[in-house]
């Protein structure tokens, strides 16, 4: 029993991680790890920005 | 012969006997629906036959789509795992997209249309939003999406453009940005209706604004990206908001928050317009997150009040409006005007702009499009039977007196109860007021455009949790999340009407398709908010009831994009050779212009000035030219008004009508086209690639996500 719940935390926690955005940047420093091994991967608050700044000019449609 | 390991698993009798029940059960369901006469039906009976019929749709019908008609294959590389960048492009699990891409295409819509449509009786309203979505809604979304991931995410309008042809193309993208004129209309007169003179409703949704900013300061400063705790806080300060309402209504504050629909009308422009030259991260990106959050909560909410409290419908099945076409709400008998009154969570055009965008560029596997196209919008569907549920539960006198338009029903509750009584229902002076006073509010009389009745069936059904002192709060709570999200959907769609609107100048004169020039962006900006600030001032001040007047020509503008896409989808499945499966989303197309041709057809020639808007513009042109003035107007300037306004109307409607008609012509010779000649009429697919993501894993359904693959252990 406790382990199911256990379980489904895990996965509710996991799910808001990503749905939200919250996982990106972790994600994102996996990526760059592996794509650029030595140079420094961008701190969270570059890393947002771009994000932000990406955003700007890519709105997207959201129905009624 | 691909990766279709799942749908050569093996029928086990303990599947048959499964599906048979699900299937039995929504049967069983669907009878007591449609057979019960002048007896108590329980919503749930409404819960379970929607369930059913979805779960053996999902299960049948859209797999039979997939299997026979789209052809998925899971060995070919998706443009997320192709063009992979981590930020337009990325494979995502299923589950995670799922949620995004329903959090994209719900919204107030389907909370609305069903609430209006109810003055037909629960039965036609519960029809269609079943029938509509498993043979048309859902499979329009589905199909969208998979054409656009084949041509890495590709919007409609390009894909139009490519697949039909230049002139076909032109008129899509006109529509597309003429239709989302209309729909921030529509979506934000809902917004004014409900929160006019309710200084407890104001209060809270201006809250929202302090609140956003907040979350964007602290994601940007404080603790960049956390955005989960952040919304936390919001969520909670949102609910401090609606709480603190009460206290502001009963305070020296409340005038200071009483605003006239005109008065909200300019508010609501001018913070379109700010919302739109803002940057992003202050104010439109926190809004988004509190709005998905509050959206999977208070539709849980919804569902879990209507399934534990199981209320009774105190409509009645089938109203004699849905024959007579003389319904205070709409008017027009349910052919045409029901199928257009309920457009999202049945079909909605609109979504094909969501399929057409972001999600395909975030698909996994291919073979996910039924998961996500036909799955996200089953749940939408749901919400709008929810909706209905909640609408139909309410005593149909209380419905009446607070969706028929205000000239009918006269300024004060008696008069409101008289008409009532006059259109064959009964509700007194006292009940009125005392309906009122119990979700906080001063009067529900004429109380237009959906939110406040949806609020009240609300507060009805969760007032079973905190009883009946709680029911203010959830009215004010269901108002609250009904705002939100056309709030969100106004600030998202005047930025893209921006971009679109950008995009076209820069033809004509190029610094004004430069993203970073400022005159540009406010200039652009300005003639958005004004086109639809221009509709949703009409819409507040129309002497005939804006709700009355514009819903239909919304409804209608929002099918007919669901034509274009349709007519898309069909054109594509001829011109790749499956003319045997056109049928899939031919026939939801050949309803649905049967249906949208009908309706506009009605609305521009209709002899009836109830219906159609030039016969309207007659009637009230020639009282004024003999000196006299016609209820509901009062005034020479409100015939003025009217006449004005019926004109305007009947102009758009019959441009809406010709574009589209310009779409399907150009589709028609593409597709003759394709069906006489001897070889295969070339695609405008992107080419095969092979896939390097989780060969061998079959059902292309997987747990990990991303690049990262942080997903829980299995």
């Amino acid at each position: 029993m406790t382990k199911i719940l256990i379980r489904a935390l895990r996965f509710l926690h996991w799910y808001l991680g990503e749905i939200s955005g919250d996982a990106a940047y972790d994600r994102h420093v996996d990526r760059h790890r592996r794509e650029h091994p030595g140079a420094p991967a961008p701190s969270r608050r570059e890393y947002e920005r771009d994000r932000a700044r990406h955003r700007e000019h890519h709105p997207a449609s959201r129905c009624c | 012969m691909s990766a279709r390991g799942s749908n050569r698993r093996r029928t086990t009798p303990a599947s048959i006997l499964g599906w048979s029940c699900v299937g039995l059960a929504g049967a069983v369901a669907w009878g007591v629906l449609a057979l019960s006469r002048g007896e108590r039906v329980s919503a749930v009976w409404l819960v379970v036959a929607a369930l059913g019929s979805y779960a053996i749709a999902y299960r049948f019908y859209a797999r039979f789509i997939v299997r026979r008609a789209l052809r998925p294959d899971d060995r070919r590389a998706t443009p997320a795992e192709r063009l992979a960048d981590g930020v337009d492009y990325e494979p995502t699990d299923r589950r995670v997209l799922l949620g995004h891409h329903f959090a994209a295409i719900a919204g107030a819509g389907p909370l609305v249309g069903p609430v209006l449509a109810a003055q037909m009786g629960y039965l036609p309203g519960t029809i269609w939003i079943v029938a509509g979505v498993i043979f048309a809604g859902a499979v329009q979304d589905m199909v969208v999406l998979f054409l656009s991931m084949r041509r890495d995410g590709k919007s409609l309008g390009q894909m139009v453009r490519e697949e039909i042809g230049t002139v076909g193309g032109i008129a899509a993208l006109v529509s597309v940005l003429a239709i989302m004129i209309i729909l921030l209309a529509v979506l934000a007169l809902i917004v004014v209706n409900a929160l006019a003179r309710s200084p407890w409703g104001t209060f809270s949704i201006a809250a929202t604004i302090p609140i956003a900013l907040f979350m964007g300061v602290y994601l940007r400063f404080l603790r960049p990206g956390r955005v989960v705790e952040a919304s936390g806080i919001g969520v909670a300060l949102l609910l401090g908001a609606i709480v603190a309402g009460d206290w502001v209504d009963h305070s020296a504050l409340a005038s200071a928050f009483t605003l006239s629909p005109t008065t909200l009308v300019f508010c609501l422009a001018g913070y379109g317009f700010v919302a739109s030259v803002l940057p992003v991260w202050l104010l439109l990106a926190p809004r988004d997150y509190l709005s998905t959050f509050m959206k999977i909560g208070a539709i849980t909410l919804m569902a879990a009040g209507v399934l534990v409290t199981a209320p009774h419908f105190k409509a009645q099945a089938v109203t004699r409006f849905a024959s007579s076409g003389t319904g205070p709400v709409f008017s027009g008998s349910a052919f045409p005007f029901l199928f257009i009154t309920i457009a999202c969570g049945a079909l909605s055009g609109f979504h094909a702009l969501v399929a057409s965008g972001t999600t395909p560029k975030l698909i996994r596997k291919e073979s996910q499009v039924r998961m996500i196209g036909y799955g996200a919008m089953l749940m939408e569907s749901f919400v709008a039977v929810m909706a209905l549920a909640a609408a139909c539960v309410l005593d149909p006198g209380l419905y009446f007196a607070m969706n028929a338009p205000a000239g009918l029903l006269g300024p004060t509750v008696q008069t409101a109860s008289q008409a009532v009584t006059h259109l064959g229902f009964s509700i007194s002076p006292e009940q009125l007021h005392a309906a009122a006073s119990a979700v906080g509010e001063n009067t529900l009389v004429a109380r237009t455009g959906g939110a406040p009745t949806l609020a009240v069936g609300m507060s009805q059904i969760l007032s079973t949790f905190g009883g009946a002192s709680m029911k203010a709060f959830w009215y004010h709570f269901a108002i609250m999340f009904e705002a939100l999200f056309i709030l969100t959907t106004v600030d998202a769609g005047t930025r893209v009407g921006r971009f679109m609107l950008q995009d076209m100048l820069g033809n004509i004169w190029k610094p004004a398709a430069r993203i970073n020039w400022k005159p540009g962006i406010w200039l652009s900006s300005a003639l958005v908010v004004s086109a639809w600030g221009y509709f949703l001032y009409v819409g507040a001040t129309d002497p005939l009831g804006g709700v009355n007047q514009l819903f239909p020509l919304f409804g209608i503008a929002n099918q007919l994009l669901a034509a274009i896409a349709l007519t898309l989808c069909t054109t594509v499945l001829i011109k790749s050779g499956k003319l045997r499966w056109a049928w899939i989303t031919g026939l939801p197309l050949a309803w649905d212009v049967a249906v949208t041709f009908t309706a506009s057809w009605q609305k521009i020639f209709s002899g009836d000035p109830r219906v159609g808007f030039f016969a309207q513009r007659h009637t009230y042109a020639t009282a004024l030219h003999a000196g006299k003035v016609l209820a509901p107007a009062k005034t020479p300037a409100a015939m003025h008004t009217v006449v004005l306004n019926s004109t305007v109307d009947g102009v758009l409607m019959a441009t809406f009508l010709l574009l589209v008609t310009i779409v399907i012509a150009n589709a028609a010779w593409v597709c003759l086209r394709a069906i006489r000649s001897p070889s295969q009429l070339p695609l405008a697919e992107a080419a095969y690639v092979e896939s390097g993501l989780d060969i061998g894993a079959g059902r292309g359904e997987l747990v990990t996500s991303g690049a990262g693959g942080v997903g829980p252990s299995k």
